[in-house]
């Protein structure tokens, strides 16, 4: 009874966390320029518009490249520091791995402040360079707790066989590790790339003249004649987070499966 | 002796290992927040900073009757999330730990964490529709004929640039962050301890009060600190759901560093507030230290 009642609670709650992105394509085929009740039938133009616009393709492009550089950058600061901290012990290991890990709970406005300051400081241009460093800063701890989950469930003695049998530590690295912690490393690109095409702070200080997504969607949530369009691309966006969101969850279970473990939770 | 050499070749290793990604967030990260520091101490000139230190940004922070407004509100926004936050969250912490299958326990968190990685201006913003005067929850009302002359509610809700909507709206926001440390903490508890309590005489509730809550609160704790620390820092709601009228102190800091250009301004107004809101974390958690030990 009382399982059933919490369960009721849940579902209640998922409906909570699902309401914004179940009423988005709602109002992306609405054919109307006001966001609200009663619908007025079914239209394309806004999707239609979204391609038509230049700046958004130039924001996509911006995202896209971001995103990518990002996420290889986060991913290989996130497969240094997880095979340091599952495999070697060391003194200091604590207040490292809680430097490293800080941007998780540090507001991004100071991430994106403090920056700012330093590279102006520096002389140097803002440019999606520097919104690219950002960016890997603040999705690196989230690629390391999916890769210490990966690289911790390894097992030992399959290195040190290899190792025995002839093997360098680079070409074990090459050859055993990386194989068996792919899945892991393909879930982190995915969660890096999720990351930085939704990251406005860090884009919106550091990306100086350059727009990206979220720049170019806040820019225009100010015109009440551009919100259609909005939110034609917001469900265009989440369409392809969900998916790959997906393939993430896909080769984190079977990274698993692979080590052989149980599947204790998902991301985070 | 070998043993002795041994750890300190592991050592060795561990730091090689370590060292992209330390030297990265040393650069990238500490080398800023350390410039914020100091710049915060610094005197803004036209155009360029002065580096002559000085206490003077502080006084004029602390002096500041609108920063401490602005302050305050955010703490009390922080505040109302985290409470949102955390008490809708243990309950679903609490079923997936112990109303779920094992099977189909990622299934479920996947289902929770994908809304947190979904566009977080347009979902701000969809909150911004759907509590708007002419939003989904007033026209809908009116669609189903309860608004009007006469009828259920007279007038539509003025929901907006009010501070539950800016809660409500982050609560949504920060629901993932925690849930997920509560739920594993309640992974952690041996199921065994239950039995114990319910063979003992305890009630199903009394079990929860003196067994699982007590075991659980490592969870509650962080959760509480991974909500009330980013939130204080939030700029996208403020301005998106406050329509610029409830400023909070990321709006504050935003302002003095783009367009007022007063960076040692901003830099003291930042560091003003993450030492509050450390000192805040602190005490909570001391609080909560000795709450626990005194339970015991």
């Amino acid at each position: 009874m009382k399982v059933s009642g919490l369960k009721c609670y849940a579902y209640l709650y998922l409906l909570f966390l699902y309401a914004p992105i179940l009423l988005l394509p709602i109002f992306a085929f609405n054919d109307g320029t006001v966001i609200a009740f009663p619908l007025k039938g079914v239209t394309f133009e806004w999707f239609g518009q979204m391609w038509e616009n230049e700046t958004l393709r130039r924001a996509l492009t911006n995202s896209l490249i971001i995103g990518t550089s990002s996420a290889v950058l986060a991913t290989i600061l996130g497969l240094f520091a997880a095979r340091a901290t599952t495999r070697y012990r060391f003194p200091g290991k604590g207040p490292i791995t809680a430097l490293i890990m800080l941007p998780l709970v540090l507001p991004e406005i100071m991430v994106g402040s403090s920056l700012l300051i330093v590279l102006l400081g520096l002389g140097v241009d803002l440019s999606i360079v520097t919104v690219i460093l950002g960016h890997a800063l603040i999705a690196t701890p989230f690629c390391i707790a999916l890769l210490s989950t990966a690289l911790g469930s390894l097992d030992r003695s399959l290195e040190e066989a290899a190792l025995d049998l002839g093997e360098t530590k680079w070409s074990t690295f090459w050859l055993v590790i990386l194989p068996l912690v792919m899945p892991g490393i393909i879930s982190s690109l995915l969660i890096g790339f999720v990351i930085s095409m939704d990251e406005f702070i860090i884009a919106f200080f550091l990306a100086g003249n350059e727009p990206t997504l979220p720049t170019y969607i806040f820019s225009q949530l100010r015109f009440p004649k551009a919100i259609p369009m909005i939110m034609a691309l917001g469900t265009c966006l989440v369409v392809l987070s969900v998916v790959l969101l997906t393939i993430a969850e896909y080769f984190r279970r079977s990274g698993l499966a692979r080590a052989g473990l149980k599947d204790t939770g998902g991301f985070l | 002796m070998a043993t002795y050499t041994a750890a300190r070749r592991e050592a060795k290793q561990g730091y090689v290992m370590i060292a992209p990604t330390l030297i990265y967030a040393l650069v990238l990260l500490a080398a800023p927040l350390l410039t914020i520091l100091a710049f915060s101490f610094f005197k803004d000139g036209y155009l360029t900073v002065i580096r002559e230190v000085t206490l003077a940004n502080y006084i004029a922070v602390w002096t500041d009757p609108i920063f401490r407004a602005i302050l305050l509100r955010s703490l009390c926004v922080a505040v109302m999330v985290t409470a949102l936050t955390v008490g809708t969250a243990y309950p679903i912490a609490y079923f997936l730990s112990f109303g779920v299958s094992p099977g189909k326990k990622s299934f479920w968190l996947f289902l929770i964490t994908i809304p947190f990685w979904t566009s977080y201006l347009v979902r701000v913003f969809l909150w911004k529709v759907i509590m708007g005067y002419n939003g989904v929850i007033n026209s809908g009302f009116e669609m189903l004929g309860l608004m009007g002359d006469g009828r259920l509610f007279e007038d539509p809700f003025r929901m907006l640039s009010t501070m539950p909507a800016i809660a409500v709206t982050l609560a949504h926001c920060y629901a993932p962050f925690a849930i997920l440390p509560i739920f594993v903490a309640l992974e952690k508890i041996d199921r065994s301890l239950h039995e114990a309590g319910r063979d003992l005489g305890e009630s199903r509730w009394t079990t929860f009060l003196r067994v699982t809550l007590p075991l659980s609160m490592p969870g509650v704790v962080a959760a509480v600190l991974v909500v009330f620390i980013p939130v204080i820092g939030d700029y996208v709601t403020p301005e998106l759901i406050g329509g610029g009228k409830l400023p909070m102190v990321a709006n504050m800091i935003q302002a003095q560093m783009l367009p007022l250009d007063n960076k040692p301004m901003g830099s003291a107004i930042a560091v003003s507030a993450m030492v509050t809101v450390t000192v805040i974390a602190l005490i909570f958690v001391g609080l909560v230290r000795i709450f626990v030990k005194g339970a015991k």
